[in-house]
């Protein structure tokens, strides 16, 4: 007897755990609603079947339970029941696909005038680059990182030599802009993982991955990682700012180009070289 | 194809069935320790199989202890931590479930069920034992290894899996996991060998494929299932070890290791993936098929019924084994690949719900107008339905690739497969021990030191793995040593983790109780007798108990499917397999 | 993997053929007390190691599909280049191929009970074995003396790889082949011993296959029919 109160308990428990806790997702602050209303679909169909399955449970064992002189009934299938039961699964199933695959359909179609970003991760580090004034990101190669390049970005690309490099500090992103990610990695899998946004991606070293968003307030959110990268993998954090267009603009003007970095370091490279170059 | 024909009761007699030659032991050694019969190895498979897990369960504490309170423990560093949580899913995914589920169950059910005196291939039989065994302390000795074992996840992804920002990565961690993986696979293909050509070959006269009780139909589809994905997971063992240790770059792109270039090149990090979870995702069924099958059978004995719906479930098995191969990509949807294969594997990985909820409806409805025995076994069965259609549900969260984009690599995945794939299996494969216990050793397991293991272990795993899931949705990701401060995550949810850590402990603590049991009852345990549940099915119907080399003094005959319970006008609620005669008649009323 | 993918769809649809044979849809408790059983009478038309070295070899055949679709896939990249085939491989192909007919032989004469002929060939087949392996070393030490490495392209870390997974099969092949020599060495070869060889030779056979098919990747045929296909299905 105690199974059908631990199974009523479950099934009710349960569903209550799920109204009155206060575990919940973040606020969303991206374009990505549609992916929390799928969500909200698939929380309301499987949580009927789960509550059903296991009530009519703890009412069979209630119901059915052996006392003696009983016998249970002989019934080898139902073929019309079964039939109904796999139907109602089957569309059930695809009143939760459908929906899906149509915000998938959405999720994976980039609007055309998306500003690109690009975002290079690395053990344990974040860093950003954004396209400069011909609005173009320039070619990069692993194969061409130095500590002075730690992008690797080819100097030998005029589109390159305008991009704003943002080593291990914090992106900012226009409100209301939509915007595609570009993912790098240069050494591991890393993932790009900011929970506002609903959307992720992994980086994977060798290719570029990439998805898109809108976001849809101001404020600072966390980036963490969400693909294990070695043990610095909880500590690899970061931080993006949605700012309105003018904020945006200012924090725009105040960053500097590959092409100023390098000339900053060219100086401390060349007088470096001079002291070097006794040894050679 | 013979003609059937309804109605003419010829009856056989069992000399038509071919004996096979059976290896007589000569020695002790022969008999219990280099044993050729399926039953010995299977008792060896299961406590190796208990042995490792249990060690894996101690991994389990110490990273639950790290979760809910960071920091407290100072041994517990990052490395160790990564190492912990590698080894944890690693040890439960194949060298406990795997192993337990084909080795274990297999080996001790398959011949006994179909009536056959011993698998078709003993001495192969005997070596998939010990290359298991090999397999296993290759795995502990990573443990002793310098560097010891891989932080890698259990899923092992290159590049990190062989660099040095992981543990064991440039060590022997990584080798040693990978060897040891090689080892199993080849010891496995050996073993299932056997399940497929016994079940294939060794029935006994009468024992069609669908009179086959659906725990061998379980085993034996898994079974087929882990030859075809096995050797994926050898291929990508064997193609990383050369890249560790000969450099090669198959799935190494050029990479700049905190500042230094590496000679690798042009590899690709998702081929591996691709491999991995080519074996990864049958894995998922290979695990959970024989558990159908077998918590089938504990229903429909316990509940003194036949299954509901027989051939559904059989074919839903066959469905579900064949589909179950090409949805591997549904756990790599954020994982870089070409976003277009997500809707088609989407649509497969849904596709395979229907099947897998109709074998849920058809426990269920095996219970409704039943004779429910609320025995250990029956209880385990019914936590084994709930955990797993709680599990299986969230699994239609993750397989549905919008969804699953805010939900991956967080909590939730953790919560939806411990549900799905760990609690659900073990409590079937408790349910199972507590079952057939009886057969292996002539005596019951303690009832009370049951309750009592069962009660612990079922409320507390839910309580574990259920609010865990809304930890995923705030959104803490998985495989964080420490989560620390964030702003989305609220500080309550730090009190949940430490609220599982002492559930985890607990649950923990109540399988010293079942270890107990098991050795207490070898001597002390209540006699069992022949056949304690009443059960149908032919291992309850052999000469001794437990069965002596070669199970049967003369092959059983099988005139009846395995379900024949309660059928109307006979005198018992149960009429054994192996029973000529037309009591059973009357059922053709019911069809 | 699509080239899995095909292996698997064959596989299945082998299984399935199979199933179609087992009355799946009959309903098992209306059939009670007499048999149903559409097996014959009588022991198995098949022997069980016949069947067990089938499945067996399916799981070969699962893994060097593998291998070949994890070789399509890096090939992909852009660092590929080709390795030259080592002129030797033509020769080793001839002589594995020879120690299939003579293994072919052997069951034949075996069957004949021409035990002497038979014994003759299979050593013959032993010899022709480790020939085979030691020309795919001698083509290993001309491909390193060329200077094609195993860590400088993926196409020679496939090469090395794939070829030598097909020679440590081999090698097992050797072990079963001396046992079965052993085992005859005297006497007539009963039922028995005519069951191993057929075995052996099975085995040999399918091994063959498996290494034209990998030739033929190597040389670069394979990619032709890929592409073929390729085109043919867009």
């Amino acid at each position: 007897m105690a199974v059908v109160v631990i199974l009523v308990l479950v099934a009710v428990g349960s569903v209550l755990f799920h109204l009155l806790s206060p575990w919940w997702w973040t606020p969303i602050a991206s374009n990505w609603n549609y992916i929390d209303d799928t969500l909200i679909i698939t929380f309301w169909i499987t949580g009927v079947v789960f509550v059903a399955v296991v009530l009519f449970m703890a009412y069979c064992v209630l119901r059915f339970r052996h006392r003696p002189g009983n016998r249970a009934a002989y019934e080898p299938e139902n073929r019309k029941l079964e039939g109904w039961l796999a139907g109602g699964t089957t569309l059930g199933v695809a009143a939760m696909l459908t929906p899906g695959l149509f915000v998938w359909h959405q999720f994976v179609t980039v609007p055309d005038g998306a500003a690109e970003v690009e975002v290079v991760g690395q053990q344990w580090l974040w860093s950003f680059r954004l396209p400069g004034a011909d609005g173009k990101l320039g070619t990069s190669e692993t194969r061409d990182i130095t500590p002075e390049n730690s992008l690797g970005l080819n100097r030998n690309d005029a589109a390159a030599l305008d991009d704003v490099v943002i080593e291990g500090g914090e992106l900012h992103l226009e409100v209301g802009k939509p915007v595609k990610m570009l993912l790098r990695s240069v050494d591991v899998l890393h993932d790009f993982y900011v929970p506002e946004f609903r959307a992720k991606m992994d980086m994977v070293p060798g290719m570029v991955t990439y998805f898109w968003l809108t976001p849809t307030r101001t404020g600072t959110f966390e980036v963490l990682c969400a693909e294990l990268c070695g043990t610095g993998h909880p500590q690899m954090r970061g931080t993006v700012i949605v700012n309105s267009a003018a904020d945006y603009q200012a924090w725009l003007s105040q960053q500097q180009t590959f092409s100023q970095l390098q000339a900053k370091a060219g100086t401390k490279e060349t007088a470096q070289a001079g002291n070097a170059a006794p040894a050679q | 194809m013979v003609d059937i024909r309804h109605g003419t009761g010829e009856q056989i007699g069992p000399a038509e069935v071919e004996d096979v030659e059976l290896y007589h032991p000569h020695s002790w050694w022969t008999r219990y320790v280099f044993s050729q019969d399926a039953k010995i190895i299977a008792v060896q498979y299961a406590s190796t199989a208990i042995a490792i897990g249990m060690v894996a369960l101690v991994l389990s504490w110490l990273m639950r202890l790290q979760l809910g309170f960071p920091g407290a423990f100072a041994f517990i560093d990052a490395e160790r931590y990564y190492q912990f949580i590698t080894m944890h899913g690693m040890i439960m995914v194949i060298y406990l479930l795997t192993a337990l589920f084909l080795g274990g169950f297999g080996n001790y059910l398959i011949p006994l069920m179909l009536g056959a005196r011993d698998m078709v291939f003993p001495y192969a039989n005997m070596l998939s034992y010990w290359l298991y065994l090999l397999a296993v302390l290759v795995l502990v000795a990573s443990f002793f290894a310098p560097g010891g074992p891989t932080g890698a996840g259990w899923t092992l992804y290159p590049p990190q899996a062989v660099l040095s920002g992981t543990p064991g990565g440039k060590d022997w961690g990584i080798i040693l996991m990978l060897s040891s993986l090689i080892l199993f696979v080849i010891g496995f293909t050996m073993g299932g060998l056997n399940y497929v050509v016994t079940v294939l070959q060794g029935r006994t006269r009468g024992m069609t494929l669908m009179r086959m009780p659906l725990t061998v139909w379980g085993i034996f589809t898994a079974t087929v299932m882990a030859l075809l994905a096995f050797p994926a997971l050898f291929v990508a063992c064997v193609m990383m070890l050369f890249d560790r240790v000969l450099g090669t770059s198959f799935f190494m792109p050029a990479i700049v290791e905190m500042g230094e270039q590496l000679q690798h090149g042009g590899g690709s990090p998702i081929l591996f993936q691709h491999l991995f979870w080519f074996f990864g995702h049958p894995e998922v069924y290979i695990v959970a098929l024989p558990a159908f099958g077998i918590v089938s059978d504990l229903i429909s004995t316990h509940a003194r019924k036949n299954i509901f719906g027989y051939r559904m479930m059989v074919w839903a098995i066959v469905i579900i084994g064949a589909l179950s191969f090409i949805v591997w990509a549904h756990h790599m949807y954020v994982s870089g690949m070409n976003p277009y294969f997500g809707f088609f594997f989407a649509t497969t990985t849904l596709i395979i719900a229907v099947p897998t909820a109709i074998k849920v409806y058809n426990w269920v409805l095996t219970l409704w107008r039943g004779d429910i025995h609320l025995t250990l076994p029956m209880l385990f069965a019914l936590a084994f339905i709930v955990t797993f259609v709680n599990g299986g549900l969230t699994g239609l969260f993750l397989g549905n690739v919008v969804v699953d984009v805010p939900l991956s690599d967080t909590m939730f995945v953790v919560a939806h497969f411990h549900m799905v794939m760990g609690v659900a299996p073990i409590l079937v494969i408790f349910g199972a021990i507590y079952h057939w216990y009886p057969k292996v050793t002539g005596r019951m397991l303690n009832e009370a030191m049951g309750q009592l293991h069962f009660w612990v272990t079922f409320v507390g795993a839910y309580l574990i793995f259920f609010p865990m899931h809304y930890l995923g949705l705030i959104g803490m990701p998985r495989r964080y040593y420490e989560m620390g401060e964030a702003a989305f995550v609220p500080a309550s949810a730090h009190t949940l983790n430490e609220f599982i850590t002492i559930m985890a402990l607990i649950v923990g603590a109540a399988q010293v109780v079942f270890l107990f049991n098991l050795i207490w009852s070898i001597r002390h345990g209540r006699e069992a007798g022949g056949n304690p549940w009443r059960a149908t099915t032919l291992e309850w119907q052999t000469p001794e108990t437990p069965p002596r080399h070669g199970n049967w003094k003369e092959l059983p005959v099988v005139y009846r499917w395995a379900y024949d319970y309660s059928v109307p006008g006979a005198a018992e609620d149960f009429i054994p397999q192996n029973q000529p005669g037309s009591a059973g008649l009357a059922s053709e009323e019911a069809s | 993997m699509s080239v899995s993918l095909v292996f698997l769809a064959v596989i299945l649809l082998i299984a399935g053929w199979w199933l179609a044979h087992q009355r799946l849809f009959s309903k098992p408790w209306l059939e009670v007390g007499h048999t149903h059983d559409p097996r014959p009478h009588g022991p198995p038309v098949i022997a069980p190691a016949q069947i067990g070295l089938g499945v067996f070899l399916v799981v070969v055949g699962a893994l060097f599909t593998l291998f070949i679709s994890a070789y399509f896939m890096r090939m992909a990249s852009t660092d590929w280049w080709s390795t030259p085939m080592p002129r030797i491989l033509w020769l080793n192909t001839a002589i594995l191929g020879l120690g299939s007919l003579l293994l072919h032989a052997a069951r034949v004469t075996a069957e004949q009970h021409r035990e002497e002929t038979s014994r003759t060939a299979l050593i013959a087949a032993l010899a022709s074995g480790l020939a085979f392996l030691a020309g795919q070393v001698f083509a290993w030490s001309e491909l390193t003396d060329a200077g094609f490495l195993i860590a400088d392209n993926p196409a020679n870390s496939f090469f090395y790889m794939i070829t030598g997974m097909h020679g440590l099969h081999i090698l097992g092949g050797l072990f079963a082949l001396t046992r079965v020599i052993l085992k005859t060495r005297a006497g007539p070869i009963g039922e028995k011993g005519v069951l191993s060889i057929t075995l052996c030779a099975t085995y040999w056979h399918f091994m063959l296959a498996v290494w034209l098919v990998l030739f033929a990747l190597f040389s670069g045929w394979a990619n032709d029919f890929v592409e073929l296909c390729r085109q043919l299905l867009t």
